[in-house]
C-alpha cells in the first residue's frame, strides 16, 4: 500500500534553502540523470519481441512476415541474439536472398535446432 | 493533384496508387515568425507568415477580411473513426490556421502486439496503418499546397509495438509523436522494463527523421484527483522523458514538453497556474513547450470551456508555447465534431490577435513576492520527490510503491497513487538480455550492436534498410475484406457522386443536428420535455447533451443532438439568383444622370439606427458614395411621415428599416407602406425598399414592396437594385 503522509515540506527542504536558482536548477538535472542512467543501461543491454520486429521492418519485412520470424526465434530462445541476426545468418550460411530465407524462417522451414546450430560453436 | 477551393476533396483520388507514395519531406516544421509585420492598417508583433488561403475569423469583415497567423505551430486533434472523413475536417482546420494535425489512436491499439494493417474503423480515434498514415500524409501533401503553410502530421508512439511504430512513421515521413514510456506504465498498464526498453529504440529511431516527440506528462493532472496538486510531480515526470529522450539520442529542440495549466475556474486560475508555468519554463528552458489546454474540469458548456482555453491562452503568451494545442469545447460532450475543431483553432487564432505583443505591455512580476516564491517552492518540492525516487531505490521501485500520481502535494502523500508491479502488467517479462553476440543489421538502432567492424552504416551488411531505401518497405493493402475505407465509401456514394445532402457532425452522411432551446421548466422537467420535443420534430435517437439551469423554477437551456434519416437533392432547391452588384463607375454615371434621391426612415416604434446608416451613410460605404440624395428622418418615424416627406423631395424611392420584429410589426409596417402609396397614387413612380435583420426579399415582395434585403447588405446592393430598376432591366427579364 502507497504511504500516507502529511506535507512535511518545510523540514525536508532545509538542504534546499540555501542554494541559489542556479545551483538548484544544477540540483534539479543532476538528480534526473541519476534517475535516468539506470534506465538507459537497462535499455541498452535489452530487447523484447517489439524492438527485434522494428529490426526486420528496417530490413525489409511487412509487419505480419516480421511477427512470424519473431515468433519462431522466441520459440528458438534465440531473442537475444537478435532476430535480424539469425535471418542475416541462415542466409549467408545458404547462400541465398535475406527476404526469401526471412520468411522461409517465418513460415516454420526450419526447426529450432536448425535455427540455433546457427549460433554453435563458431564466430557470429 | 491541385486542390479548387470550390470542389470537395476526392479521397478516391488519394488512394489511387497510394502503394506507390513516398513523402516528400521528413521531421518538423515550425512557422516562419515575421517581425513587425504589417497586415491590413495594422502592425503585428508577434505574428507569421501568412496564407494563400483561408477563412479568416468573422470579425475580419471589418478589417478588410485580414487573416493574421500568430507565431506558435496550432494543433487540432482529429480522430472519428474514419479517416477518410477526418481528411475533409483537416482540410477545414487548415483553412482556419491550424499547421499539425494530431491523430488520436483507436481504443485498444496501444495492448495491440503488432503493426495494424489496412484501414479499418477505429473507436474514439483510428487504427494507425501504413496505409491510413500514407492516405492521409498525402492529403495533407495537398492541403498545405492549397493553404500555403507545411502542415505537421502526429500520432502516438506507445504501446507494446512502440518500435516498430517509430519505424513505421520513420519511414512514412510522420512528423511529431507523442512518446512516453511513463504513460505505458502508469495509464496503459504496460509493464514497466518493456515500456522503458522499447521507447529508447523508439526514440533514437524518431530523432534519426527530425521527429518532434511531446511527452506525456499532462496525463498527471487529467488523473489525479486534485489537479492542482499534482504540480510537483509533473515537473519529475517531464525531467525523467526529457533526460531518458537526451540520452537515447533525441536533440533538445526535438523534444517538447506536454503542459496543460493545471486548474480552471472557478479557481483562481492564473494565481495557480502562472507560477507554475513559469517555473517550468525557468527549468526546461533548453527544450520546447507544447501548451495544451485544460480538459480535466470541461463539462458540457461550450462557453465555459471556451473562457477557460481562452485564459490558457494567455498563460501562453504571458510565458511561452513554441505549440499550442487546441481542444475542441465539445469535447465534455461527445467525440468532437467538425466545426468544433475549427472553432477551437479560432479561439487560439483570435486570442493571439488580440494579445499580440502583450509583453511590450506588461512584465510579470518574477523578481520578487508571489510569484517567485511559489515558482521556487515547485521546484523545490520537486527536487525533494526525485531525491526520495532514488532513496528508496530508483524509478521503478518508485512506480511499485505508488509515487505517482498520488493526489497530494508532495511531499504530502494522500496514498492514492497508481500502483505498477515491476513484474505485472501487459507484457511482464517480456525483455531478453542482448547476448554478447547480438547483432542487429540495420541503421539507427539504439544500444549494444556487435556489428563487423569497417561498416559505412549498418545496412550496407544486407544491400540497405527501409530508412536509406524506401522501395525496401513491402506494403500491405487490406487485409480486411469488409472492414475497409473502399467498402465505407461505397455507402457514402450517394453524398460525394449524386447530389445528395445530409447535415453531419463527423461522417459523411451521418445526419446529426443539434438543436437548442430554452424550456421553462426545472432541470429534470426540460430535460424530458426537450427530449419528447426533440422526437417529434422527428430526431432519431434524441439526447440531452447540455443543461443549464437558468433558475431553478424560471428554466432551463438544453441542447439535443439526434439524427435525420433524409436527405435533400441540392439539385431541386430553389436559390434564388444573387444580385450582380454593378460597377461604382456605372451607378454613379446614372445617378449624375438621373440625379437620384430617396427618403430614408427606421420606421414603427423602433430606435435602431445602425442598420440604415450602413446603407446610407459615406463613411460606411453606403449609397451616398454614389451622389444618391438622401433625406432622412431618423428613427421612429411613422409610414405616413416617410411617404409624406417622399412627396414633397419628389424622391426615386423609400427606404425603411425595421428591426423590431414582435408580433410580426416587420410585415405590417410594408405593408402599410404599399398600401399608403397606393392609396396616395404614387406607387408606380416610386421603389419601395425595406431591410432589417428579420426581412429577406422573398417577405417584402410578399408585402408588395419592390426588395427587401436582410443581414450582409450593402450600399452597393442596394444602389444596383434601384438603378437596374430605374433602368428598366427587370421588365427584359420578363
Amino acid at each position: 500500500m502507497p504511504i500516507k503522509r502529511e506535507d512535511d515540506f518545510e523540514e525536508r527542504r532545509s538542504h534546499l534553502e540555501g542554494l541559489s536558482d542556479k545551483e538548484l536548477k544544477a540540483r534539479f538535472w543532476e538528480l534526473a540523470e541519476d534517475l535516468v542512467d539506470p534506465l538507459i543501461d537497462l535499455s541498452k543491454t535489452h530487447t523484447s519481441a517489439s524492438i527485434e520486429r522494428s529490426v526486420l521492418l528496417r530490413m525489409g519485412f511487412n509487419s505480419l512476415d516480421a511477427k512470424a520470424i519473431v515468433n519462431q526465434v522466441v520459440q528458438a530462445d534465440l531473442l537475444g541474439k537478435g532476430a535480424g541476426h539469425v535471418v542475416y545468418k541462415m542466409a549467408k550460411q545458404e547462400d541465398r536472398p535475406i527476404k526469401e530465407v526471412g520468411l522461409d524462417i517465418g513460415n516454420e522451414k526450419y526447426d529450432k535446432e536448425e535455427l540455433k546450430k546457427l549460433f554453435d560453436g563458431g564466430e557470429s | 493533384m491541385d486542390l479548387n477551393p470550390e470542389k470537395k476533396i476526392d479521397i478516391e483520388e488519394i488512394l489511387k496508387d497510394i502503394k506507390n507514395y513516398r513523402p516528400r519531406r521528413r521531421g518538423w516544421t515550425w512557422r516562419t515568425k515575421v517581425e513587425d509585420q504589417k497586415i491590413g492598417p495594422f502592425q503585428y508583433k508577434e505574428t507569421s507568415e501568412g496564407l494563400k488561403n483561408s477563412v479568416p475569423l468573422p470579425a475580419a469583415r471589418g478589417f478588410n477580411n485580414i487573416d493574421p497567423q500568430p507565431e506558435p505551430v496550432i494543433t487540432t486533434e482529429i480522430a472519428s473513426g474514419r479517416f477518410e472523413d477526418d481528411i475533409r475536417r483537416m482540410r477545414m482546420a487548415a483553412w482556419h490556421g491550424a499547421d499539425h494535425i494530431m491523430v488520436i489512436r483507436t481504443a485498444g491499439q496501444s495492448h495491440f502486439d503488432g503493426l495494424i494493417e489496412g484501414t479499418p474503423e477505429g473507436v474514439g480515434g483510428i487504427p494507425i496503418t501504413r496505409k491510413q498514415i500514407r492516405a492521409t500524409r498525402k492529403a495533407l501533401d495537398y492541403i498545405e499546397d492549397e493553404v500555403g503553410r507545411p502542415i505537421n502530421f502526429h500520432s502516438y508512439v506507445s504501446g507494446v509495438a512502440g518500435s516498430e511504430i517509430a519505424v513505421l512513421f520513420a519511414e512514412e515521413g510522420v512528423n511529431g509523436a507523442h512518446q512516453d514510456p511513463q504513460y505505458n506504465v502508469l495509464y496503459r498498464d504496460i509493464n514497466m522494463y518493456r515500456s522503458f526498453v522499447d521507447a529508447a529504440v523508439a526514440k533514437k529511431i524518431m530523432a534519426s527523421t527530425g521527429m518532434l516527440q511531446i511527452d506525456g506528462a499532462h496525463n498527471a493532472n487529467a488523473t489525479a484527483r486534485q489537479a492542482w496538486k499534482v504540480m510537483p510531480e509533473l515537473f519529475v515526470q517531464h525531467a525523467i522523458n526529457s533526460m531518458f529522450s537526451v540520452k537515447a539520442g533525441m536533440p533538445k529542440d526535438k523534444i517538447s514538453l506536454s503542459t496543460v495549466p493545471p486548474v480552471a475556474p472557478p479557481a483562481p486560475d492564473l494565481r495557480l497556474n502562472l507560477p507554475y508555468a513559469i517555473a517550468l519554463r525557468e527549468l526546461f528552458d533548453e527544450f520546447k513547450f507544447r501548451a495544451q489546454q485544460n480538459t480535466k474540469y470541461m463539462q458540457s458548456s461550450i462557453r465555459e470551456a471556451t473562457v477557460t482555453h481562452t485564459l490558457n491562452l494567455l498563460l501562453s503568451e504571458l510565458t511561452s508555447a513554441d505549440l499550442q494545442s487546441t481542444i475542441t469545447p465539445d469535447e465534455g460532450r461527445n467525440v468532437p465534431w467538425h466545426y468544433f475543431n475549427v472553432q477551437a483553432v479560432d479561439t487560439a487564432k483570435q486570442a493571439f490577435a488580440g494579445m499580440d505583443g502583450l509583453k511590450d505591455l506588461v512584465e510579470l512580476k518574477t523578481d520578487e513576492g508571489y510569484l517567485k516564491e511559489k515558482a521556487r517552492e515547485l521546484k523545490e518540492r520537486s527536487i525533494l520527490f526525485m531525491e526520495e525516487i532514488l532513496e528508496v531505490g530508483g524509478y521503478f521501485q518508485a512506480v511499485s510503491e505508488g509515487f505517482f500520481v498520488d493526489s497530494g502535494e508532495y511531499p504530502e502523500r494522500n496514498g492514492d497513487g497508481i500502483v505498477r508491479e515491476k513484474d505485472g502488467g501487459v507484457a511482464a517479462n517480456s525483455i531478453v538480455l542482448r547476448d554478447e553476440d547480438y547483432m542487429a543489421p540495420v541503421c539507427e538502432h539504439f544500444g549494444y550492436n556487435n556489428l563487423p567492424d569497417n561498416l559505412d552504416k549498418p545496412c550496407d551488411l544486407i544491400g540497405g534498410c527501409t530508412l536509406h531505401d524506401s522501395d525496401k518497405i513491402d506494403f500491405i493493402d487490406e487485409l480486411d475484406l469488409e472492414d475497409n475505407v473502399e467498402k465505407r465509401l461505397e455507402k457514402t456514394e450517394d453524398f460525394r457522386e449524386n447530389n445528395m445532402v445530409k447535415p453531419e457532425v463527423q461522417w459523411l452522411g451521418d445526419g446529426w443536428v443539434n438543436v437548442t432551446m430554452f424550456i421553462p421548466e426545472s432541470e429534470t422537467v426540460a430535460e424530458y420535455a426537450a427530449l419528447e420535443i426533440a422526437k417529434k420534430m422527428n430526431l432519431k435517437d434524441p439526447e440531452v447533451i447540455h443543461k443549464e439551469v437558468m433558475q431553478p423554477a424560471e428554466g432551463t437551456v438544453c441542447e439535443v443532438k439526434g439524427w435525420v434519416d433524409f436527405s435533400i437533392d441540392k439539385n431541386k432547391l430553389e436559390i434564388p439568383e444573387k444580385e450582380e452588384v454593378l460597377p461604382y463607375e456605372e451607378i454613379r454615371g446614372f445617378v449624375e444622370e438621373n440625379s437620384l434621391s430617396v427618403v430614408a426612415a427606421t420606421v414603427g416604434e423602433d430606435e435602431h439606427s445602425v442598420g440604415m446608416r450602413e446603407i446610407i451613410d459615406i463613411k460606411h460605404g453606403g449609397i451616398e458614395k454614389f451622389g444618391i440624395k438622401v433625406t432622412y428622418l431618423g428613427t421612429s418615424a411613422p409610414i405616413s411621415k416617410v411617404v409624406d416627406a417622399a412627396i414633397e423631395t419628389n424622391a426615386d424611392a423609400i427606404l425603411i428599416s425595421t428591426i423590431i420584429s414582435h408580433n410580426e410589426v416587420h410585415r405590417t409596417n410594408m405593408k402599410k407602406l404599399n398600401d399608403l402609396c397606393v392609396e396616395k397614387g404614387i406607387r408606380d413612380d416610386l421603389i419601395l425598399i425595406a431591410g432589417g435583420t428579420q426581412v429577406n426579399n422573398e417577405m417584402a415582395v410578399k408585402a408588395g414592396l419592390d426588395a427587401g434585403y436582410g443581414r450582409g447588405t450593402h450600399g452597393d446592393d442596394v444602389a444596383t437594385f434601384m438603378v437596374k430598376s430605374l433602368r428598366g432591366d427587370y421588365n427584359e427579364e420578363e
